[in-house]
C-alpha cells in the first residue's frame, strides 16, 4: 500500500516537473519581445478595441503612438479615452499635450413614429442594412432612419438605445465616446460626429432628405424642406441639394434657440445639457 | 398594409417540431416490439422517461434558465424515448427520473438548450445511470412473448455478455445452445435494453426517417459497416466466436446507436464527409471497447467520445466547394 | 432523348405552383400612362433624349446608353412625354423615369410587325452585336446585364457552347415556359443568330423536366436545325442559375470570381434569345415582355404580354386585384424576387412575374435555435456552410468569414428555404458579403 502511494507521488511529481521544464523552455524559446513604450501606452488605453481611432485595435494604436513623431502625434486621437488618456500618452512620449474639443455622435433624423408613420410593414431580420437593400424603409423616406437598430447593436459603450415611443435611436451623450461605430454602420449615414460647443450645447439639422420639400414632407412631417429660414438666422448655414446643413462653426449657445425656433417643420435639433432633446 | 420581407418568400414546411415528431414516429416500431416482449414494465419506463424529460425541460427552463417554453419543439420527447430505449425494462422508475434529469438538465439545458449541447443528452443520462447503478442497469429481463404484466420475469445475460466471457475451455458447441438464433436476434426475442433488441423494428424506423429525409444514410451505413469490417477482420484472424460479426451487429445497442443516437443532429457533424469520418470512428471505437475492455457493450461510450470530436471535425472538414475542379 | 442532367451539389425541390402553364399569353392592353425607368439594367443609367411635350411612337429611342455597361431604352407606347423626373420605384427609392401619356398605338415604321418567321440571317457578327445594342436588350432572366457585352467575348476567352436557359426553376413563374411553347422556332433561330455572332456551332436549349410541352415542341423542331439541341434537365432549384446550368450541361465549373466565359459557355435566357430574334429579324427594340401574374391569392392568374413601363397595379387589377388575404406583392419569383414597396412601380425589362402571396406562403416564421441539422450545407449549390456564416456574422467574427468563400454566394435562398429553425440564413450571408466588401 505504501509503495503505491510512493509511486503515485513520484510519478505525478515527475510528470509535473517535466511539464514545468517543458513549459519553461517553450516560454523562453517563443518569448515575444516588445517595445516597452508600446506596452506602457497600451496600458493606459481603454482597451475597448472599438476602432474609433481608425486602427485595428488598442494595441495597434499604441504601436502607432509609439512610432509617431511629434508632428504625426497631433493627428492621433483616442476618442474613447478622450483628453485624459491622450494626455497620459503624451506624457509617456514626452510630447506636449494636444488639446481636442470633446465630440459626440448625433442622429440626423427626426423620423419618429409620430412624424413618419408606417407605410408598409417590414417582416424580416432585424437589420437596417438588409432592410435598406429591399426598400426605402417602412416609412417611405429614402434617407430616414430604418428603426431596426444596427447602430444600437454596434455600439460598444451602451450609448445608443431605441426609444420605444419614437422608434428611433437616442444617443446618450454622456456615454457616447464618438468612436464612430454608428457612423460606419448606419446604411443611411445618419450619424455625424459633432463637436460639443460651449456648455456641451449643440445645434444640427436632423434630416438628410434631399428630395424636394413637398415630396419629403409626404413621408415625414419633420423633414427639411430647404425653406432657407435657418440661413436667415445665420448666413453660415448652408443649403445645398434641398437640404440645410449647420456647420460646427455655428455657435450653438448663441444661435441654437433661434435656429430651432426658425425651422417650420422641426427639423433642427438644439441640445443644451440641461434640456431634453427636442423631438 | 402590405408587408415587405427579404427573399426567399417561401419556406419549407419541415420545421423543427415536425422533424422531432418524425423521429418519434420512427421509434414506434421499436416501442411495439418492446411492449410485446417486455410488457407493462417497458411501457412504464418509457412513459416515465418521456414525462420526466418534458417536465424537467419545462420547469428548468422556466424557473432556472428563465427561457421560454421549449417543450413545444418536441425534442424532449425524443430524448425521453431514447433514454428509455437504453434502459432495461426492470429499471426502478425513480432511477429513470434521475436519468431524465441528468439527460435534460445537465446534458442539454446547461449547455444552452437544443442545438448547443456537445454530447447526446440521452446517452449522457444513460452513462450516468450505468456508472451510478451498475447492478440495475445490467439486470436484463428475459423476453417473454405477449406476457404483458411480466410479473415473474427471469433475468439473464445479454448475448454480448455471453460471448464476451467465453474462455478457451468452453467449447463453442456447448455455448451454441445458449445463444439465440439470428432470427431471434433480428426480431428482438433476446435480453437487452428495451429499445435495442429488435433490429427489424429499428431498420423500419431507419427506412421511415430516410423516406422523410430526416437523416441521410451515411451515418448508419458507415457506422455499421465499419464495425462489421472491424469485427470480421478480428473474427477471421482469431476465429473466436466473440468477434462473430453478425451476432455483434444484431445484438446489443449497435443498431439503436447507429440509427438513432449517432444521427442526432446536434451532436453529429454538419457535412457529409464529416459524418462519414464520425461514423467510421464510432464503429471502430465501438469494436475496440467491446472487444478489448471490461464492458460487453461499447456503443454509448464510442458515440460520446466521438461527440467530443464533432466540433473539431466541423472545423476542418469543409463541404465540396463549387469551382474547385474545372 | 439523352440523359436527364443536373448539377451535383445541393439544390432543393420547392412546391411548383405552376398554375398558369396552360394559359396562353394574352396582350395586357395599354394603360393610360406608362412610366419607363432609364435604368432597367446593371450599369450606368441611360441618358434621356426626350423632353416633356415630345411625341413618341412605339419603338422610339427615348434614352441612349451611357457608356459600355449601359443600355438603350425605347418607348413602349405612342403618345406624349408628360414629365421626366424621379418617381418612387419598386423599392420606394426615387428613380429617374420618363412618364408617357398613351395616345393610340402607333409604331415606328422600321418595326416589322408581321408574324412570319424569317429564317435567313443576313447580317455579320459585328452587325448582329450592333443591332442587339441598338435594340436595348438586357438579360431578361432577372439580372439585367446588358446583352451586347455578353455576346462580345473578349479575345482571350474561348467560348464553344451557347446555353439557352429555359429552366425557369422558380415556383409560380411560367413566362419562359409559355414563350417556348408559343415561339419555339423563333427561339431556335435566335440561338442560331447568337451562334453566328459568337462564331460557334453549338447551342443547347436547356429545359427542365416539368415542361413536357415545351420539350416536345422544341425537340421536334430542333431536328431540322443543325447545331441546336434540346437538353432536358432535372427539376431542381436553382437549376436555372448560370453556374449550376453550366455544370449540369457541360460538367465544367466556373472558377470562383470568374465569368461563365472562363468555362467556355455563354448562357442566355429564352426571353433574351427571343428578343434577339425580334431585334435582328424584325427590327423590333425591346419594348414588351411576357409577365406571369400569379400567386395563391390571385383571382385570375395569367401570362400577359406587357409593354415595358406598365404599372404593376394595372396588371394586378386585370387579374382581379389585391384580395384581403394578400400580404405581399412580389416582383419576380418567390425564391429570389423582391417584395414590392410600391405596387404602382412599372414593369421593367427584367420583371418576369408579379405574385400576390398570402401569409400562408410568404409569411415568415419566428427564428428559433439552430439544431445543427446540416441541411443548409446539404442544399447549398456552391458548397458553402450557411449556418457557419450566420454564426460568424452574429458574433462579428469578420476575419473568419473570409475563409468561408462567402463572396461566392449566389443568393439563391436554398439555405433559408430549407432551414427547419427558420433562421434567415440568406440575410446573414448578404450581411456578411456587405461586411467583407466594406473591408476590402
Amino acid at each position: 500500500m505504501d509503495d503505491i502511494v510512493l509511486y503515485s507521488m513520484l510519478v505525478l511529481g515527475g510528470i509535473a516537473f517535466i511539464s514545468a521544464v517543458v513549459l519553461y523552455l517553450v516560454s523562453c524559446k517563443f518569448a515575444v519581445t516588445e517595445d516597452v513604450k508600446v506596452m506602457e501606452i497600451d496600458a493606459v488605453l481603454p482597451q475597448a478595441n472599438c476602432g474609433g481611432c481608425s486602427y485595428a485595435g488598442c494595441h495597434d494604436f499604441a504601436k502607432a503612438c509609439a512610432n509617431a513623431s511629434e508632428n504625426e502625434f497631433v493627428n492621433l486621437f483616442c476618442p474613447v479615452g478622450g483628453q485624459n488618456v491622450m494626455n497620459k500618452v503624451a506624457e509617456i512620449k514626452g510630447f506636449s499635450k494636444v488639446e481636442k474639443a470633446p465630440t459626440v455622435a448625433v442622429l440626423r433624423c427626426n423620423g419618429t413614429c409620430q412624424n413618419a408613420p408606417l407605410k408598409v410593414q417590414y417582416d424580416g431580420i432585424t437589420s437596417c442594412r438588409i432592410a435598406a437593400r429591399i426598400s426605402s424603409g417602412q416609412t417611405g423616406c429614402p434617407t430616414g432612419c430604418l428603426r431596426l437598430g444596427d447602430c444600437v447593436q454596434n455600439c460598444k459603450f451602451d450609448a445608443l438605445s431605441i426609444d420605444p415611443t419614437t422608434g428611433i435611436p437616442v444617443v446618450d451623450y454622456d456615454k457616447c465616446t464618438s468612436c464612430g461605430a454608428c457612423v460606419r454602420t448606419c446604411p443611411r449615414g445618419l450619424f455625424e460626429i459633432r463637436t460639443r460647443g460651449e456648455n456641451g450645447k449643440m445645434v444640427y439639422v436632423a434630416c438628410r432628405n434631399t428630395q424636394k420639400g413637398a415630396l419629403a414632407r409626404k413621408n415625414c412631417k419633420a423633414a427639411c424642406i430647404a425653406c432657407q429660414k435657418c440661413s436667415k438666422v445665420n448666413p453660415e448655414v448652408k443649403i445645398e441639394n434641398n437640404l440645410s446643413y449647420i456647420p460646427d462653426s455655428v455657435s450653438a449657445a448663441q444661435y441654437g434657440e433661434d435656429l430651432r425656433a426658425a425651422c417650420p417643420t422641426g427639423a433642427i435639433n438644439y441640445y443644451s445639457a440641461n434640456e431634453v432633446k427636442n423631438d | 398594409m402590405l408587408k415587405i420581407s427579404t427573399a426567399p418568400h417561401m419556406q419549407t414546411q419541415h420545421d423543427t417540431p415536425k422533424i422531432m415528431l418524425d423521429v418519434v414516429f420512427a421509434m414506434l416500431p421499436a416501442i411495439i416490439v418492446a411492449l410485446i416482449f417486455f410488457g407493462l414494465p417497458a411501457l412504464m419506463v418509457i412513459l416515465t422517461s418521456v414525462a420526466a424529460c418534458c417536465g424537467f425541460e419545462y420547469f428548468a427552463n422556466r424557473f432556472w434558465f428563465k427561457k421560454g417554453n421549449t417543450t413545444t419543439d418536441f425534442s424532449a420527447i425524443v430524448t425521453g424515448m431514447l433514454l428509455a430505449f437504453n434502459l432495461p425494462s426492470s429499471m426502478p422508475l425513480w432511477m429513470v427520473v434521475v436519468g431524465a434529469f441528468v439527460a435534460i438538465v445537465i446534458g442539454k439545458l446547461c449547455y444552452g438548450g437544443l442545438g448547443k449541447n456537445i454530447f447526446n443528452p440521452a446517452l449522457v443520462g444513460r452513462v450516468f445511470l450505468f456508472i451510478s447503478f451498475p447492478v440495475q442497469m445490467t439486470n436484463w429481463p428475459k423476453p417473454e412473448f405477449l406476457n404483458f404484466l411480466n410479473t415473474d420475469a427471469q433475468t439473464g445475460a445479454t448475448t454480448l455478455g455471453l460471448i464476451k466471457h467465453i474462455d478457451s475451455q468452453t467449447s463453442a458447441t456447448m455455448l451454441a445452445g445458449e445463444l439465440p438464433s439470428y432470427w431471434q436476434m433480428f426480431i428482438g426475442n433476446i435480453g437487452g435494453c428495451l429499445g435495442e433488441v429488435s433490429a427489424l423494428a429499428l431498420l423500419l424506423g431507419l427506412v421511415y426517417m430516410l423516406y422523410r429525409k430526416v437523416i441521410t444514410w451515411h451515418i448508419p451505413f458507415y457506422y455499421i459497416g465499419s464495425f462489421f469490417s472491424f469485427s470480421l477482420i478480428m473474427w477471421l484472424i482469431t476465429g473466436n466466436i466473440q468477434y462473430e460479426p453478425l451476432t455483434n451487429i444484431l445484438s446489443g445497442g449497435l443498431m439503436l446507436g447507429a440509427i438513432f443516437m449517432a444521427t442526432d443532429y446536434t451532436t453529429s457533424p454538419m457535412t457529409i464527409k464529416g459524418r462519414i469520418i464520425f461514423a467510421v470512428c464510432c464503429g471502430v471505437l465501438t469494436g475496440i471497447i467491446r472487444f478489448f475492455s471490461a464492458y460487453p457493450e461499447g456503443v454509448s461510450f464510442a458515440i460520446l467520445i466521438m461527440n467530443a470530436f464533432v466540433p473539431l471535425i466541423d472545423k476542418f472538414i469543409k463541404p465540396d466547394f463549387y469551382g474547385q475542379r474545372r | 432523348m439523352t440523359k436527364i442532367k443536373t448539377f451535383p451539389l445541393g439544390g432543393i425541390h420547392p412546391e411548383k405552383y405552376k398554375i398558369t402553364t396552360d394559359s396562353p399569353v394574352i396582350f395586357a392592353g395599354l394603360p393610360d400612362v406608362v412610366t419607363i425607368p432609364v435604368k432597367q439594367h446593371i450599369g450606368s443609367p441611360a441618358k434621356i433624349l426626350v423632353s416633356p411635350g415630345d411625341k413618341v411612337k412605339v419603338g422610339t429611342l427615348i434614352a441612349d446608353a451611357d457608356g459600355i455597361v449601359s443600355s438603350d431604352v425605347h418607348s413602349s407606347v405612342s403618345g406624349e412625354v408628360l414629365k421626366i423626373e424621379a418617381i418612387e420605384g419598386e423599392f420606394g427609392y426615387l428613380e429617374d423615369m420618363i412618364t408617357i401619356k398613351v395616345e393610340g398605338d402607333e409604331f415606328e415604321p422600321s418595326v416589322d410587325r408581321s408574324l412570319d418567321i424569317d429564317r435567313e440571317i443576313p447580317y455579320t457578327a459585328q452587325e448582329i452585336v450592333a443591332k442587339i445594342r441598338e435594340a436595348g436588350i438586357v438579360g431578361m432572366g432577372g439580372a439585367g446585364y446588358p446583352t451586347p457585352i455578353k455576346t462580345s467575348i473578349p479575345e482571350d476567352k474561348n467560348v464553344d457552347t451557347l446555353i439557352v436557359n429555359g429552366i425557369e426553376c422558380e415556383p409560380f413563374l411560367t413566362a419562359d415556359d409559355r414563350l417556348m411553347i408559343e415561339k419555339a422556332e423563333q427561339i431556335i433561330i435566335g440561338a442560331k443568330i447568337i451562334n453566328k455572332a459568337l462564331g460557334i456551332q453549338n447551342a443547347i436549349i436547356a429545359i427542365d423536366e416539368n415542361k413536357p410541352k415545351a420539350i416536345d415542341i422544341l425537340s421536334k423542331l430542333t431536328k431540322t436545325y443543325v447545331g441546336v439541341n434540346v437538353q432536358v434537365c432535372a427539376t431542381k432549384y436553382p437549376q436555372g442559375g448560370e453556374k449550376q446550368l453550366i455544370t449540369a450541361i457541360t460538367g465544367r465549373e466556373v472558377p470562383s470570381g470568374k465569368l461563365p466565359a472562363d468555362a467556355g459557355c455563354l448562357v442566355q435566357n429564352v426571353g433574351t434569345v427571343f428578343a434577339i430574334y425580334e431585334a435582328i429579324m424584325k427590327n423590333k427594340p425591346l419594348y414588351e415582355r411576357i409577365v406571369t401574374v400569379s400567386g395563391d391569392t390571385c383571382l385570375h392568374p395569367a401570362n400577359y404580354l406587357v409593354r415595358i413601363g406598365t404599372p404593376a397595379s394595372y396588371l394586378i387589377e386585370k387579374s382581379g386585384g389585391i384580395s384581403p388575404e394578400t400580404t405581399q406583392v412580389i416582383f419576380g419569383g418567390p425564391m429570389m424576387g423582391t417584395s414590392a414597396f410600391n405596387i404602382n412601380a412599372p414593369i421593367t425589362k427584367t420583371t418576369s412575374g408579379i405574385l400576390l402571396l398570402s401569409d400562408k406562403i410568404a409569411g415568415k416564421c419566428a427564428e428559433t435555435d439552430c439544431i445543427r441539422c446540416g441541411k443548409c450545407t446539404e442544399v447549398c449549390p456552391i458548397g458553402l456552410q450557411p449556418y457557419l456564416i450566420a454564426r460568424l456574422m452574429k458574433n462579428h467574427q469578420i476575419g473568419e468569414l473570409k475563409d468561408c468563400h462567402t463572396l461566392d454566394c449566389i443568393e439563391c435562398g436554398c439555405c433559408a428555404y430549407t432551414c427547419p429553425a427558420h433562421i434567415p440564413l440568406l440575410d446573414y450571408c448578404k450581411l456578411a458579403k456587405m461586411e467583407l466588401r466594406k473591408k476590402n
